[in-house]
């Protein structure tokens, strides 16, 4: 099985999907000849043609205006952003456009198209390379939010993001694209090989949108995470001792409740995480379902670990980032109550 | 307090119009060209050649009837008479649509009364399977491309025949099989759509171009920006067409852009060709139509055309316009009105009579009447709209998803 990191796992995801459906064509800033600056689309251009992997001007609106009107016209493209942090002058054409164009025409036309964009801290990117947003498109109807933890989900995601009849956002933990990252900075850096989800399938395999991952089995709390986040719970879990259930979300919208109903149903007891602000982040819409479906299963309160409500800071990038030590405090407040 | 040395001569400046309410207004300033048009360059010419043609006026149809310069296309009376009849019926249609709201059957219209030859006009000019992306005022392309009127009447309607199950609000048509791209709300997202579409269509070797729409208005986001550079930067086959009917609601079109130069002048600095064409003058715009699309369609890239007209009526129904502009400023506009001129052209040479222009307006009206009958009886806002409100959870994905089938179970139990 060949080993990838989740950089070469989303290029090979580009790359089958370009040699069996002339349709796909990938462009962005920096993305063709250069191949991107995180490298995602390197040797696209050369393999495909120019034609098929493209420069754009630097224009978000641009990108994703041109998008939409391709994907009217039957192709799929599929647009980076270069980092999510830079969407937001392409924020009117993904929520009033190609989210609604299926809708407000009634299916007379769609909008099938990708956006491929990284996400979250850890690079020490400051306040303009560090932004998790996914709360803003969560919040839009006609539209999907993915993120991958690991080159095997990010592969399979994005084959069957690029094979959906509806936009896609495909959001990209840039702190992962190298390795599994478990919240210590500090930490020698681990790469994704020897992972087993570092073993990525040659060919096309599809991760259905809308399923959540079981990342271990436990009986004491649940844990939802995406992200980044999935492997600080992971460790911190480990090394408290606790028998967690940790559900890497994956599909934020659609979101797998059924999943995450069981889990809480069967642990009592529910921590969410994620890397963006607190006020109003997905966190709060997860919590709300918990409660809504769980609240005679619960045994405590549920409890958010978050970045906090600030921009995301530069030299304090790791006393924003909501790490071991948040989550473990968060665990141990939740296994009490 | 800030500081005042008294070296800044800069005054804040706000453009206002020429006249307001109360005002007797006066547009002899106004020059309407006599010599009428710049010369016609071959459509694949450098597009500086044509910067000379976004600050004069195409014209073709002089107002006693003759038609004059080398933009004069050559078209057969039929053809002419059938633009006759297609700016005639948008008038019917909408003067019947505007009326039926006030009477409460609808939530909303919006007339295109006076621009009807720039939709008109241009679609005649274009092949049927060309993507127009239009804004609310191009009723007249459905008309020439011969949609269902029907339709478009149980669309404002909302009823159990708009083929939209009610979704939109009235007038934002999606008519795919006429090549008429789904009307957005959210004013100048369509063009850098359109610049896509056309890049997809010179991608699959098509020969199919589009073409664009703006009001002046909304020349002034920042889509119509991202729609010139790009279609300059990928040579995309499109037309972009700026459609300058000198109100914006109750803005004059000197606060969308100043009033230092033309809209057709803002594609100069993209290097696009750009044209200026008397959007009252159904010919003009036909053959500035014509030369555009031949340039696109022989891999000259985009043009960037602005047509010249007056929105004779309010924004919509929503508004009256006699609280920003003076009450006669349309009669006394300079430029003429594009049914009245184009039949004026048509006796002239000797294809067109006065009989029989009366006779055209009573078969438009009744043609509208009748359909307008059948299309209310599918129901309207002040009766039943007959639209079945379960429709509501449909086409927001392509398969509804968890989240909504369990909302459509809740919205059930509301029912019950």
């Amino acid at each position: 099985m060949p080993q990838m990191n989740m950089i070469e796992a989303i290029r090979d995801a580009l790359d089958v999907k370009m040699s069996q459906d002339s349709d796909v064509l990938v462009f962005g800033e920096d993305v063709g000849y250069f191949g991107g600056v995180f490298r995602a689309t390197a040797g696209l251009q050369e393999t495909h043609g120019l034609h098929r992997c493209f420069d754009t001007p630097i224009s978000e609106g641009g990108i994703v205006g041109i998008a939409i009107g391709m994907a009217a016209n039957g192709l799929r493209p599929v647009a980076e952003i270069q980092f999510a942090d830079y969407i937001y002058p392409a924020y009117d054409q993904i929520a009033s456009e190609a989210a609604r164009l299926r809708y407000r025409s009634n299916g007379d036309f769609t909008a099938p198209i990708t956006i491929r964009t990284p996400v979250g801290g850890g690079i020490y990117g400051g306040t303009t390379h560090s932004q998790s947003p996914e709360a803003l498109f969560t919040h839009i109807a006609g539209l999907k939010t993915i993120i991958p933890s690991n080159p095997y989900d990010a592969k399979g995601m994005l084959i069957d993001a690029i094979e959906d009849n509806d936009p896609v956002l495909f959001l990209e933990p840039k702190r992962l694209y190298n390795g599994p990252f478990y919240g210590d900075p500090h930490a020698p850096a681990k790469t994704w090989r020897g992972h087993e989800l570092g073993e990525v399938p040659s060919g096309h395999y599809t991760v259905p949108i809308g399923e959540a991952r079981r990342l271990s089995k436990g009986e004491d709390v649940t844990i939802l995470a995406y992200g980044t986040m999935v492997w600080v719970a992971q460790k911190v879990a480990e090394d408290m001792g606790l028998n967690a259930d940790i559900l890497d979300l994956r599909s934020l919208l659609p979101l797998d409740i059924d999943a995450i109903e069981k889990s809480v149903k069967k642990t009592g007891r529910c921590v969410i995480l994620h890397e963006a602000t607190r006020t109003s982040g997905f966190g709060a819409e997860l919590s709300a379902q918990v409660q809504e479906r769980c609240f005679y299963s619960l045994e405590a309160p549920i409890q958010r670990v978050t970045g906090w409500d600030t921009p995301y800071p530069h030299a304090q990038e790791w006393a924003y980032f909501p790490g071991p030590k948040r989550v473990g405090n968060a665990l141990r407040k939740v296994m009490e109550g | 307090m800030a500081k005042q040395s008294g070296s800044n001569k800069s005054r804040l400046y706000v453009p206002e119009p020429p006249f307001r309410p109360g005002d007797t207004p006066d547009y002899s300033h106004i020059a309407v060209p006599a010599a009428h048009t710049p010369p016609r360059p071959d459509p694949l010419c450098e597009a500086h050649e044509t910067t000379p043609h976004a600050t004069s006026l195409i014209r073709v149809l002089r107002f006693n009837g003759e038609t004059q310069g080398d933009w004069a296309p050559e078209v057969s009376p039929e053809l002419m008479r059938r633009a006759l009849r297609d700016i005639a019926m948008t008038r019917a249609m909408d003067e019947r649509m505007f009326t039926m709201q006030r009477q409460g059957k609808m939530s909303f219209y919006m007339k295109s009364t006076g621009e009807e030859a720039v939709s008109v006009g241009h679609a005649l000019a274009l092949q049927d399977t060309d993507m127009v992306f239009p804004t609310y005022r191009q009723q007249g392309i459905l008309i020439n491309r011969g949609a269902s009127m029907k339709e478009m009447m149980c669309q404002c309607l909302s009823n159990s025949g708009d083929p939209l199950d009610g979704k939109s609000i009235p007038v934002l048509y999606s008519f795919k099989k006429h090549g008429f791209f789904s009307i957005s709300g959210n004013l100048g997202t369509q063009l850098i759509q359109g610049v896509g579409w056309a890049m997809a269509s010179a991608y699959k070797n098509s020969d199919e171009i589009a073409s664009v729409f703006t009001g002046e208005g909304a020349t002034a986001e920042g889509d119509f920006h991202y729609a010139l550079n790009f279609a300059s930067t990928y040579r995309a086959p499109c037309i972009i067409n700026v459609v300058n009917n000198q109100w914006a609601i109750s803005s004059f079109q000197g606060i969308a852009a100043g009033e230092g130069e033309t809209f057709a002048a803002r594609g100069t600095g993209y290097g696009l060709a750009t044209l200026r064409v008397d959007g009252n003058d159904v010919l003009a715009v036909y053959a500035a139509t014509k030369w555009a699309a031949e340039r696109a369609r022989r891999g000259g890239g985009a043009t960037l055309i602005e047509h010249f007209t007056y929105r004779k009526s309010g924004h919509s129904t929503s508004d009256d316009p006699s609280k920003y502009r003076p009450e006669n400023e349309p009669e006394v506009w300079p430029f003429g009105d594009p049914l009245e001129r184009l039949k004026t052209h048509l006796i002239f040479i000797g294809e067109w009579d006065e009989e029989r222009h009366a006779a055209l307006l009573d078969e438009c009206k009744g043609v509208v009447r009748e359909t307008y009958k059948s299309a209310e009886a599918m129901g309207n806002l002040s009766g039943e709209t007959k639209v079945n409100d379960f429709t509501m959870f449909e086409q927001v994905y392509e398969h509804a998803l968890p989240h909504l089938d369990e909302q459509k179970r809740w919205f059930a139990q509301e029912r019950d």
